[in-house]
């Protein structure tokens, strides 16, 4: 029954992902997207990823398609109609697509006990959490402590692309601004017509952070962590700027308190990490913060996981105040 | 007799929930213009999965995912039928014309 589910979503996903290439509309192939997000978000939910799930359905669906309308509202939705077929490009991924459709047969069936995958460390980290860590959700234990190598990557990547993002956008034409952000700001100023949007919205707003705090904190016992709240809470602030126009978000979120916890949420991570090897241990490795090693990882993954997700939340934020607040030239 | 009495009336909700679904689904290809297409769809979001949900938890019994359900069909009561607001307003905003009775159609064309 399962596998039949499985079946009709991954079937769905092939049909958004063919409608997102084929709308010439740019905001109906971002549409498009958001709904291939969430089919993949309830695909990961199949196979028992209920984290990425999770990260999947916030991001991909809330978050991106988000800040593809903010950046459709500067471009225009309409694509820019090619006549001339590049013949190059189309080869190249003809022989990728026979390559990947030829590699699937090499692969092993879901849910092999004999694949690759759960012969290698897998089984290690599933013995050894509960004596090492002690905490239920082993993806949270793989992520914060056993993989915190990655993890760091991962959140100096995504505060690298924040940084880019802004500069990018921060980047004035000598042309004069046909409309400037304030005054575009106060003209429409969300949708503050719409008395039902705003009233439900307010309501889900307080919830949606609180949300976001559960899956931040309670991320060691449930499916959560650093990266799915981060996102939700920035999801959170979205949901206020769409409402009450982006000055207002921008105002209550600036963007130089926002940087400034972007970096501050790296730095935390690495100086956990720090602090590990003053107290003689490696780098990351939380066994030495206390006396008693589990109580030790148990603080490492509280803070580092406190870290990312500050990291995501602002560097979220300040993408979609400088996408909605970029005036129009 | 209590258990089979709750578990038929779970089936019940779940059979009917998957009904109205289904009625929604055929609703929304059938239905000539999007206003009517709307309503359709609205039918599925409150009626279809508040059956379902009641439905499961009356399935699932008095725990933890009672509670749960009951949340999400709180938040889904909250946000379905304002976002079918939001997208008849959008449309009707962006000009789009609902399809009439006294319309001829084949003189209006359906995407007004």
């Amino acid at each position: 029954m399962i596998a039949l589910i499985g079946l009709i979503t991954l079937t769905l996903v092939a049909v958004a992902a063919i409608a997102t290439v084929m709308a010439t509309n740019l905001f109906v192939a971002s549409m498009w997207f958001g709904i291939f997000s969430l089919l993949m978000a309830s695909n990961f939910f199949i196979l028992d990823a209920a984290d990425v799930a999770l990260t999947e359905a916030a991001v991909g669906a809330g978050v991106s398609t988000v800040l593809f309308m903010g950046a459709l509202a500067l471009t225009g939705e309409k694509e820019a109609i090619r006549s001339r077929v590049s013949w190059f490009p189309m080869a190249v991924l003809g022989v990728l697509a026979l390559a990947l459709f030829v590699a699937t047969f090499q692969q092993p069936m879901l849910g092999d006990p004999m694949a690759p995958v759960h012969q290698h460390v897998a089984p290690w980290y599933l013995e050894q959490t509960p004596h090492l860590i002690n905490i239920p959700n082993v993806v949270t234990a793989i992520l914060a402590s056993f993989r915190g190598y990655d993890t760091l990557g991962e959140v100096i990547v995504i505060f690298t692309a924040g940084i880019g993002v802004l500069s990018v956008l921060s980047f004035k034409p000598k042309r004069r601004q046909t409309i400037s952000s304030e005054a575009l700001a106060a003209k429409v100023r969300g949708v503050q017509h719409h008395s039902i949007l705003r009233v439900v919205g307010k309501l889900v707003i307080p919830l949606l952070m609180l949300f976001a705090l559960v899956v931040q904190f309670h991320g060691k016992y449930t499916p959560g962590g650093g990266f799915s709240a981060g996102a939700l809470f920035a999801a959170a602030v979205m949901l206020y700027g769409i409402l009450e126009g982006a000055d207002r978000s921008a105002k209550a979120m600036p963007e130089k308190v926002m940087l400034r916890l972007a970096a501050f949420g790296a730095t935390l991570y690495t100086s956990v990490g720090l602090v590990c090897m003053l107290l003689g241990g490696a780098f990351l490795d939380y066994n030495v913060l206390w006396p008693d090693p589990v109580v030790g990882q148990y603080f490492g993954i509280l803070l580092v996981e406190f870290g990312v997700g500050l990291t995501v939340a602002t560097v979220l934020v300040m993408i979609f105040n400088a996408f909605a607040n970029r005036p129009t030239y | 007799m209590m258990d089979i009495f709750v578990d038929g009336l779970s089936w019940l909700l779940l059979a009917g929930g998957g009904f109205f679904v289904l009625v929604g689904g055929v609703g929304v290809i059938r239905m000539p213009d999007l206003y009517t297409r709307i309503h359709a769809a609205s039918v599925t979001e409150t009626l279809g999965t508040m059956l379902i949900l009641v439905g499961l938890m009356l399935h699932s019994g008095w725990d933890l995912s009672t509670f749960k359900l009951l949340a999400i069909l709180v938040f889904l009561l909250f946000t379905g039928p304002v976002s079918s607001y939001a997208l008849g307003n959008t449309a009707l905003l962006g000009g789009l014309k609902p399809e009439l009775d006294s319309q001829d159609p084949s003189k209006e064309g359906r995407d007004l």
